[in-house]
């Protein structure tokens, strides 16, 4: 790994014994005291690290709540219901965890947008960029599990809208379906098995996280002006103290707001129909996943018979479930090919008038994806559903790499040290 | 920069107000009227006279009917009943118990121990008695209803123009009766309409009429009185850590709001010497 070289003495005995065994202090010392950091990172930077401390939230108020929580299905609610009311502060627990899962999506909704702004995703951060996908879809992954484990009413027909969609696949799509069920309904062993997954996920997201972090140190932080470090001593400032307070204090913002919710309004973003308990037998009047699948769920349900998309493309290969399934996975995996689908070898949207115009378009758009996905399906609502969902595809495959190749950028600073001293220099530092 | 911070400013509004996308009213139909609650809001907190008020129609009226399976007696401590108090409660009760050493199923006093029991032995015999309709437990219905549990954040991306919370629904539930449905509707003789329940279509009676408790304190049992009180009763039994956790909220966000001061005059000091 590159950073700063280990230069890393101590005068203690015990630590010189064990970093001459097991070079891990040196190893710190790069990596976290030394670590040349470009000096001009913005509020946005914070969101990185936010992420991985919510990860550690998430995980320890998982582990907790383990402990008293039984994944039966004629136990899971009443123990839920149990941790609540007579778990020593298990109230707070289980709103620190519920509450925790929508503030790191948010979290990294924020810190994926920030990357597609000031472009972190291209040349050498590709691989940065594409583990951080995954690390988005093990996330997605486990917390549509965690949701399922409450066994409230959305619990239940959320598993089973859900996992329905598999059965789109033709010919194997029903066995799968019931593999994953574990049955031939969602049922006991699917609550079993979704509270293992839900428990090893997380891990692997920290195994992610490691890999992402170890690609982020190869070639440093991107910064808001996109370009490289190029004198370290000009351009860099070590990341203890400089990133450490910097980061301590968004926590400190983050943790009030999350206190608020926490505190004051537990249930604000939840589904009331989770307080009732899963019944196979009545099914809710609507059924919305949590705000964070909202965009992703919009874009299943804009495959209809009628959509253009799928009436002048793709029905003749598929029917329009499966399209949608298709089209939900490509919406994120797609993701995975942008550092290829942007041609522009400028990163910030700074210096690029046009992209940065289309760039806060399909930020609008996906918040009106995710809007449209909580409302029911009919009227005008099928209707801008499906062309937000037309212009999420369009922007990523069609204007990104059009643009790129027709915009002329504004002229990059020479240097970050040179940004920082041209602009207004303590707001630029901030 | 400046462009940057208030375009960030306001995806975060956006984000957090689209954030509540799931909370949805349930069913159609008008909202319920969101009331005065002494619980409501940052401050808000149970008034006992009204917790102790609404637990008494609970008792007399709605556990005809009703459950309020995930209450034990003992947790009637929050209504400011003392420990005797809570014992005379519980032993106007009796639970079954068992087996006992001849492995028969027995019944004794309630203590306060137990769980409050449910008026009909399970769903079946329930719904036996009641034409055909299950009268749902209560434990954790003003969470389940509306806009959930109490929130000091009232509106949403997706109701705009804010929304009921559980309590509002119970209330207006009680209080939306009308003698007749509305002309073209059609309605079965078992059932009554409702202004606020889903589908309007009702199978519970009107429970409450004037006077159908008599007030231990004396307040004068009004339709609206009593639907308030007992809504407040239902708003504990749902989410009964309410005063602990705002208290505690005050507390943490307080001490959250000096530390993160302190940081940020930290951070200023620090990234002085760059500048």
């Amino acid at each position: 790994m590159s950073g700063a070289s280990s230069d890393y003495k101590s005068n203690n005995a015990i630590v010189n014994w064990i970093e001459y065994r097991l070079p891990v202090f040196s190893f710190l010392d790069s990596q976290l005291n030394k670590y040349p950091t470009p000096k001009n990172l913005n509020y946005f930077w914070n969101f990185g690290s936010l992420a991985g401390i919510i990860l550690v939230i998430m995980i320890v108020s998982g582990i907790t709540l383990a402990m008293n929580y039984a994944a039966i299905e004629s136990a899971a609610f009443d123990s839920v219901d149990r941790i609540m009311r007579d778990v020593n502060f298990g109230w707070l627990i289980r709103y620190i965890h519920m509450n925790g899962a929508h503030f790191f999506f948010f979290i990294v909704y924020i810190h994926i947008f920030r990357g597609l702004y000031y472009g972190s995703y291209k040349a050498p951060r590709e691989i940065l960029w594409m583990v951080g996908i995954f690390i988005l879809l093990a996330m997605m992954a486990t917390a549509f599990m965690g949701y399922v484990l409450p066994w409230g009413q959305m619990s239940f027909w959320g598993a089973t809208v859900i996992t329905n969609l598999f059965s789109a696949f033709p010919l194997i799509g029903e066995s799968v379906v019931e593999w994953l069920w574990g049955g031939f309904v969602v049922g006991n062993p699917t609550l079993n098995r979704f509270f293992a997954l839900h428990y090893l996920l997380p891990f692997v997201i920290v195994g992610l996280v490691f890999v992402h972090l170890w690609a982020l140190h190869m070639h440093h932080s991107n910064n808001p002006t996109g370009v490289e470090i190029k004198d370290e001593k000009e351009d860099t400032i070590p990341f203890h103290p400089y990133y450490t307070i910097k980061d301590m204090f968004g926590l400190g913002v983050f943790l009030i707001f999350f206190a608020f919710i926490v505190f004051y309004a537990p249930n604000y973003l939840g589904h009331p129909d989770n307080y009732v308990p899963a019944n196979s037998l009545v099914t809710p009047s609507l059924i919305v996943p949590e705000w964070y699948f909202l965009p992703f769920y919009a874009i299943l349900r804009a495959f209809t018979d009628e959509y253009f998309i799928y009436a002048w493309f793709l029905q003749w290969f598929m029917s329009a479930k499966l399209a949608g399934v298709i089209a939900m996975f490509a919406s994120i995996l797609v993701l995975l090919a942008l550092p290829w689908l942007d041609r522009s070898r400028v990163r910030s949207s700074k210096y690029r008038p046009i992209y940065k115009v289309a760039f806060w378009v399909f930020a609008i758009d996906c918040v009106i994806l995710g809007w449209v996905g909580g409302q029911p399906a009919e009227g005008v609502y099928v209707t801008i559903t499906q062309w937000a969902t037309f212009y999420y595809f369009f922007h990523l495959i069609i204007l990104v790499p059009v643009i790129g190749v027709l915009e002329r950028p504004k002229p990059l600073p020479s240097s970050i040290a040179a940004s920082v001293k041209g602009s207004h220099a303590p707001q630029a530092a901030e | 920069m400046q462009m940057i911070k208030t375009l960030s400013a306001a995806v975060v509004v956006i984000g957090l107000a689209a954030s509540a996308g799931s909370v949805h009213a349930a069913g159609k139909g008008p909202k319920a009227p969101a009331q005065d609650w002494s619980f409501q809001g940052i401050f808000g907190t149970y008034d006992q006279a009204a917790l102790q008020r609404g637990f008494q129609v609970y008792k007399n009226v709605c556990a005809a009917c009703h459950g309020l399976s995930r209450i034990a007696f003992r947790n009637l401590e929050d209504l400011g009943y003392n420990e005797d108090e809570i014992k005379a409660i519980a032993s106007e009760y009796e639970v079954t118990d068992g087996p006992d050493e001849e492995g028969d199923m027995f019944d004794r006093t309630a203590i306060p121990a137990d769980r409050w029991p449910s008026p009909f032995p399970n769903k079946q015999a329930a719904q036996s008695a009641n034409g055909g309709a299950y009268p749902l437990d209560l434990s954790l219905i003003t969470k389940a209803r509306a806009g959930g549990g109490d929130s000091a954040i009232r509106v949403s991306m997706l109701q705009p123009t804010g929304f009921p919370i559980g309590a509002d629904y119970v209330y207006g539930l009680l209080t939306g009766y009308l003698e007749e449905a509305p002309e073209g509707f059609e309605i079965a003789d078992t059932q009554y309409y409702n202004k606020y329940f889903p589908g309007h279509a009702i199978s519970m009676a009107p429970p409450l009429y004037e006077d159908a408790v008599e007030y231990a304190d004396g307040t004068p049992a009004t339709m609206s009185q009593m639907a308030h009180d007992v809504a407040t009763f239902l708003t504990w039994t749902a989410e009964p850590e309410l005063n602990e956790r705002k208290n505690m909220g005050l507390k943490v966000i307080l001490f959250l709001i000096v530390f993160t001061a302190m940081l940020y005059a930290l951070k200023r000091k620090i990234w002085a010497d760059l500048h």
